[in-house]
């Protein structure tokens, strides 16, 4: 069997796109704003980018990314251990944990290494990773990289958890439950106040990844943990600044002190570059906007509800509840896919999800709404939805 | 303690609603190539035989299944553990 061979399958998939006259990525020709782009020659209403608190193109945090640019040069060129740490970087981590009113904090390059190099580091052959069944690739494969026993539970089941957990036995203080704040394909919150009960009640440990959430749940923002009032039994939290800060990177908090360890016995955290002066000031811009305006916040909900309520009305299938993630489920790929090019000539950009993407095996026009949509936006989206509603109700009875 | 034969004979009973058309169930019938598997199906059949064993099945076990013998085989040694 040639090397090349276990690619084949993907050869198949691509090309089933390309008999449908999808070839590559989208491709943003120019981004106006954090809510518009240049696709294809012509102006897009952005609703797929996570870009929740609309911070992309916020004054202060570009001001700070151009002045760390200036000041500190384009990167680091190295890792966090050897001549990567620059003290935006010890102050980032510093902010993060107050707050999220922890004690310690950890940064790391991605959101997909903050996962890969927290579960890497916190668990080892020996030790078991209980996950909710539709966790994002990155914990998946942080908890690959561990070597630990992986266990799935149903999503968003705590009964399903707890029959695992007793079926562990005298193993649950070598475990780690890993949930998400809020599940970024269908944009439902897990049931955090009885996952964080039985992870008590068993005596194992509790990861929130909080990517989805941080900035858009919670009274301060801080997520789901937040919202459910049970920030004192998690024991990680882990999130990334590629959502609501509008930047990229991952981050861990937590009040273990166990957590500074993990800067010396995570390989992720230690074999990659650091990120970027400019990519941490903005950051920092970003975390102090989304602590004092939570106006933003206000109006990220006022949206998220607008869309949810009239792609309901509508009749479309959602997902089970409003959130800044709205996704309406398709059958059929056929029809996903005329639904996603329909919406594209009315002007408004969606993440087309097909499988094994997807949580069930179908397919996702998945919305992401953002402070940074004005209501016309909203009702534009929305109207586009409501133009092609015919094509959607040939799909649903195809 | 059951025996290969016992555990094989219930792979089977819960297989059997899972796969579609009128395929044959062997040992050697490979789950993606044979039985058309996907890797939702394989989930489903997971989670069936976790409840009917009342057991969990590690996915680290996934990447050495590639036939219903294989998984016969793993699931005796979940079960005697």
């Amino acid at each position: 069997m040639s090397l090349f061979a276990k690619l084949q399958p993907i050869t198949a998939a691509r090309q089933t796109l390309a008999d449908r006259g999808i070839t590559s990525n989208v491709v943003m020709e120019k981004v106006l704003s954090s809510t518009e782009a240049i696709i294809n020659g012509r102006r897009m209403i952005l609703a797929g980018t996570n870009n929740y608190m609309g911070l992309t193109f916020d004054p202060d945090c570009i001001e700070a990314a151009t002045q760390a640019t200036g000041k500190l040069g384009t990167g680091t060129t190295g890792s966090r251990m050897a001549n990567g740490t620059y003290s935006g970087h010890v102050q980032l981590e510093r902010e993060l944990a107050d707050f999220y009113g922890c004690t310690y904090g950890v940064v790391f390059s991605t959101g997909y290494i903050a996962n890969l190099g927290m579960l890497s580091a916190l668990t080892a052959p020996g030790d078991i990773l209980l996950i909710d069944a539709d966790s994002h690739a990155s914990i998946y494969d942080g908890c690959r990289l561990s070597g630990a026993e992986i266990i799935r539970f149903q999503h968003n089941n705590p009964d399903d958890l707890e029959k695992r957990l007793k079926r562990l036995g005298d193993r649950t203080p070598n475990t780690l439950i890993v949930v998400e704040g809020i599940y970024s394909m269908l944009g439902d919150r897990a049931p955090l106040a009885d996952i964080a009960a039985l992870k008590e009640t068993y005596g194992a440990y509790l990861l929130v990844d909080e990517a989805h959430s941080l900035g858009v749940l919670g009274r301060r923002g801080r997520g789901l943990a937040e919202e459910a009032g049970v920030e004192d039994r998690v024991d990680f939290i882990v999130g990334t600044f590629s959502k609501s800060l509008g930047a990229i990177g991952g981050f861990c908090v937590s009040n273990h002190p166990e957590l500074e360890l993990v800067r010396f016995a995570s390989r992720p955290f230690m074999f990659t570059a650091s990120s970027s002066p400019s990519v941490i000031a903005s950051t920092r811009a970003a975390l102090h906007i989304i602590s004092t305006r939570p106006e933003l916040r206000s109006k990220l909900w006022d949206n998220a509800n607008q869309l949810y309520q009239q792609l309901h009305d509508l009749g479309f299938q959602l997902g089970p509840e409003p959130s800044p993630v709205v996704a309406v489920r398709v059958s059929n790929i056929d029809r996903a896919i005329a639904l996603w090019r329909g919406l594209l000539e009315h002007g408004v950009y969606v993440n087309l999800v097909t499988p094994p993407a997807t949580p069930d095996g179908g397919c996702l026009l998945r919305c992401s709404v953002s402070a940074g949509h004005s209501p016309e936006q909203i009702e534009q989206i929305g109207n586009a939805f409501a133009s092609l509603r015919e094509v959607f109700q040939t799909a649903q009875t195809a | 303690m059951q025996d290969y034969e016992t555990f094989l004979k219930q792979i089977y009973e819960l297989l059997d609603p899972l796969v579609e058309g009128n395929l044959e169930l062997r040992e050697e019938s490979d789950f993606v190539a044979d039985l058309g598997f996907d890797s939702l199906k394989v989930m489903k059949l997971l989670e069936k035989v976790e409840d009917h064993y009342d057991i969990s099945i590690p996915l680290n076990i996934l990447p050495d299944i590639q036939t219903i013998k294989d998984f016969v085989l793993q699931l005796e040694k979940i079960v005697s553990t």
